[in-house]
This record gives structure tokens, sequence and C-alpha cells, in this order.
């Protein structure tokens, strides 16, 4: 049994750097969180009021535009942050992929990266040795697993960071919108191994801004604004609040297709 | 305030939350044991000898040191030689823990916003590092000894009218949890000046600034009998100058351990000293990670 449960939470980041001379009107703007200048440090308001309850076989969407605090609540949620204000309890194991590149070393090899990556993710040596064959191969890197990863390029990194990714079985599966920066072919490829890996997991929350992608994996979804939940109900009608249209309207019959037959369950 | 089931309180400032961090981190040894090595391959990727550049490196300091320093202070290369050895050693073992543990949760950043791992992986992947290059540079030591050691194992006298040292003996094992013990404090140190220097980034200068100084103070290229000396031997006239090296307490951790590897002669309350820097440092470590463990993500 997996879940997350954040109370009254919010997460606040104090800008230590910043010259609080140049924030004193305190500014909010349309982009970003609110910036207090109460203390001496100025801080940025990046969450407010957070209150949700997931537990297992939830499917959750994340939509918002930049800087509403997508990928802030996603790192609460896998406890990276613990809310400033507030609590958060978090029963599972977390596999969170923010940003495919990050936590991958340039200078050691695809081989030796997976290795880490997959350390980190609470794996063991022997189950990542395991997986190894199964990355190589569904990447198409072959031999050039061998190399340092700075003689990948930006495809292959992206590659790599989605064979470690979708060879894992987490319990909880965070997955941030770099996900969907991936080229369309090889998208069309790692489809099925992540529509597989979620149905793996038993928790996923997806931010994402491609609706295709969180039709076919999400049922219920969230809409961040300024920091806060503006709306949490079915997908469909939050996408349709948010975009200010059916989500369904402009997809290809082809993606129609296959969303039903995904919705009739048995096909796959 | 609303739903029933809330906490009453922010439950991430707890001890509870901080053993577990402790705990959890121990028990990941794969992930720091292979974070730390992987530190080292990395440092000497691509260079001819690898790794062997670390024990190299000690080996031209030590032993260009050892002859300088014994000519100018009058004392035996068979025996000097394997006493500055083994202080400089431990020395850039307390060294590495202190200044990389400055830059420990600094430096991965990166992985600590991205990826949810107890805070002590970092520690410990910076403590292992320190270990392995140790382990690197003891490999002069071990030289040193199989070279030396007609001199060393009998009773020698660093300095003429010095103290009497017994020679290595099976005493040369104590080194072993003497070192242990130097690790356990190398985490404490780790984490605690992890935390406040994430926070106060100007903690790793002021510790730069002064490290040198402590270098100079402690009993690395001079010994203790250098401060009797003055005093013919007298220790009534001579006790406030054994005071410049009694109350450093870096004095203490290297003497636990080179002590035992050159067969000097031994003393408890040095064991004594580290014991209670050890209880103290690690309760200063983890009020710390009980206070600012959560903030750490924020503050990288």
């Amino acid at each position: 049994m997996v879940s997350i449960d954040v109370w009254n939470a919010s997460v606040d980041f104090p800008i230590f750097d910043a010259k609080s001379r140049s924030l004193k009107k305190a500014v909010l703007g349309k982009v970003g969180g609110h910036i207090g200048t109460e203390g001496r440090v100025p801080v940025i308001e990046a969450l407010k009021d957070i209150n949700l309850s997931l537990k297992t076989g939830d499917r959750v969407a994340l939509v918002g535009h930049n800087g509403a605090g997508k990928s802030t609540l996603l790192r609460l949620l896998s406890g990276i942050y613990e809310p400033i204000t507030g609590g958060s309890k978090i029963v599972g194991k977390i596999a969170p992929v923010f940003d495919l590149g990050v936590g991958m070393d340039p200078e050691i090899s695809g081989i030796e990266n997976i290795m880490i990556r997959g350390l980190f993710l609470g794996m063991n040596r022997k189950e990542m040795e395991k997986r190894v064959d199964d990355i190589a191969e569904f990447s198409e890197l072959g031999d050039f697993l061998q190399m340092p990863l700075r003689a990948y390029s930006t495809g292959m990194r992206v590659r790599l960071a989605l064979g470690i990714v979708t060879s894992i079985d987490p319990e909880i599966l965070i997955l941030d919108e770099g996900i969907g920066a991936v080229d369309a072919a090889f998208m069309d490829k790692a489809r099925e191994r992540l529509i597989d890996l979620v149905k793996r997991s038993g928790l996923l929350v997806f931010a994402s801004h491609q609706d295709d992608l969180l039709l076919e994996m999400c049922d219920t979804a969230i809409w961040m604004d300024g920091g806060r939940m503006k709306m949490h109900g079915g997908l469909r009608e939050v996408l349709t609040a948010y975009k200010g249209r059916d989500p369904y309207e402009n997809l290809s019959p082809e993606m129609l297709e296959r969303l039903g037959v995904a919705a009739g369950g048995e096909a796959r | 305030m609303t739903t029933q089931d809330a906490p009453p309180t922010n439950p991430s400032k707890s001890f509870a939350r901080a053993w577990e961090d402790i705990r959890t981190g121990v028990r990941s040894t794969e992930l720091w044991g292979h974070l730390g090595w992987q530190d080292i391959k990395q440092r000497y990727r691509r260079s001819v000898i690898g790794p062997l550049w670390i024990t190299l490196g000690m080996a031209v300091t030590a032993i260009g040191l050892g002859l300088l320093y014994s000519q100018l202070l009058g004392q035996q290369i068979s025996t000097f030689l394997p006493y500055i050895t083994v202080g400089f050693i431990v020395w850039n073992f307390i060294v590495g823990c202190v200044i990389e543990g400055t830059e420990t949760f600094i430096r991965n950043e990166g992985l600590i916003k991205h990826l949810p791992a107890p805070l002590t992986v970092y520690a410990l992947r910076t403590v292992w590092r320190q270990t392995l290059m140790m382990l690197h540079n003891l490999l002069v030591y071990v030289v040193l000894v199989a070279i030396f050691f007609p001199t060393l194992s009998e009773p020698y006298r660093l300095q003429d009218g010095g103290h009497q040292h017994p020679g290595l003996s099976w005493l040369v094992l104590l080194a072993i949890p003497a070192f242990l013990l130097l690790a356990f404090n190398g985490v404490w140190v780790t984490l605690f000046f992890g935390i406040i220097s994430t926070r106060y980034r100007d903690i790793p200068q002021v510790i730069n600034a002064f490290i040198q100084l402590v270098f100079f103070g402690t009993p690395i290229v001079w010994t203790t009998d250098t401060l009797l000396r003055f005093s013919g031997g007298d220790p009534g006239t001579a006790s406030w100058r054994v005071l410049i090296a009694e109350l450093n307490p870096m004095y203490h951790y290297v003497e636990i351990i080179r002590a035992p590897l050159i067969g000097n002669e031994q003393s408890w309350h040095h064991w004594a000293v580290v014991g209670g820097f050890t209880v103290f440092g690690w309760i200063l470590a983890v009020v710390a990670l009980r206070n600012f463990r959560a903030r750490i993500p924020y503050w990288v």
C-alpha cells in the first residue's frame, strides 16, 4: 500500500543572494510564486495551502503554466522538499524523474551512470546488472554504453535516461514535463514502455504540457496556479477548465481510437 | 488546520527523523561506496598511473619535507621520515574531511534536488573517498617501514634528549581502532560543517584561512620533544609550551594513529580527548541535522 499525504503544506525558498533592495516592492506577477519581503532574506512562496491525499492506483496529471509550482509540488511529493509549514507523509519507494539529464555524470560511462541512478532509486548492484542488457537493447546504444557520457548526442542521453527510468519498478512514479521533450520517433517507441511502467507503479503523478500523454496515462488532474491548487478533479474537466476547451477536440482519430482502446482496458 | 488527521507540529524537526536519516544513509553502503570510489576513479581518469598519483604525491611531499626538516631540526632520518609521513597521512585525512566536508552538500546540489536520499549518504561518500585516499597514502608508510624496520623496531629517540620510544610492536594494531574512531569523527565533521557551510557560504573560506595555521601548530613537521628542549628537560618550565600541543585537538587525533604506527610511546589521554570530542561533535552534528536536515535542499 503506497500513499502520499500532505496537510496544509507550504514551501518557500529563501533567496540569500538576492538584493532585498531591488525586491522592496512585493512583486506578484503572472509567472512564479509570490515574493515575500517581510524577513531579512527575500523568500519566494512557491507553494501555499497544499492539501492532498493520494493512494495506490491514483494517476494524477499536473497542469499549470510555467512557474505555477508544478515542479516544486512534485519535489514535495517526492520528499525532496519537506514542507516549511504543515506536514507530509510518504509511504512507498519513490522514483522521481525531473530532468532526464540530472544525476548523469558526463565523465563516466553509460553503464556506470545506469548503476548510480539505479542505486539512488533503491536498487542494488545485482538488480541493476540484470537490467543493463534490457536498457542497452531498448536504447539501441550497444557498445556506446562503454563510452563516457560526454561522447553522447543529446538524443542518445535521452534514450539512456528513458531506458533507465523505464527499467525500474517504482511504487511511486513522479514524472516532470522534461520527459515529454523527447523526439517524436523515439517517443513512439518509448510510449509503450512508459505506459507499461505506469501500470507497474502503484501511484503516478505526471506534470506535462502534452495532452495526449496525459490523456493516455492519467485519470485525475490537479491544476496549479500561483503556488496553489486551483482545481483538483477528473482529468477531462480540469483540462477543459485549464485550456478553455475540451482536450478531446483536436486529437487525431488514431489517438482517439487508442484512448478508446485503452479505456476499454483489455486490448493491450 | 482543518484536516483532522493533520500532525500537530512540523514533523520535519525531530530527532527521530535525524536518526532515520543517519540509519538509512549508513545502510545504503552500496550507494555511498560506489559514489566514493567513483570520485577517486573520476579524479584520475585519463591519467596513466591513475590513483597511484595520490600515493606518489604523498611520497614526494613526505620524503621531501622529511629530509629537509630532519636536517633543520637535527633529527635522525630513519625515524623522523616515518614520523613525518604518518603525520602527513593522518593530517591529510582530517583536512580532507573538514575542507571537502564543507562542500559536501554544495557539490551534490544536483543529486540532492533531484533524487530523495538521506543526507548522510553524501557525508559518507566524502568520508569514504578520504578513506580510500588514505589507503593509497598508507602505501608510502608501508614502504618506509620496510626500509627503516631495523631502527624502528628498536627503542629509539626522535630527538637527542627526547622521549625514549619503545619501537614497533604488536601495539601497531591499535592503529585500526584509532582509524575507525577517526573516520567516525569524519562523519560528524562532514555533516556538521556541511550543513552550516551550505547555509553560510563564508564558513568554507574561514576554515580555509585557518587550516594552514593549525597545520603548523600541530606536531607534524616538529615533535613535542622540541617543546621540551629549551627547558633542558625540566617539566616545570616547559609546561606552558607543552600546552601549545595539548590544547590543539588535532594533535590528539594525529597521535592516536601515529604513535602505534611508528612505535612511539602511547598515552591514553589522547584517546580520552578524542573520545570527548567524538561525543561532543556527534551531539553538535545530530542537533544540526535535526534542525536543518529538511532545509538543505532549499539552501543548496
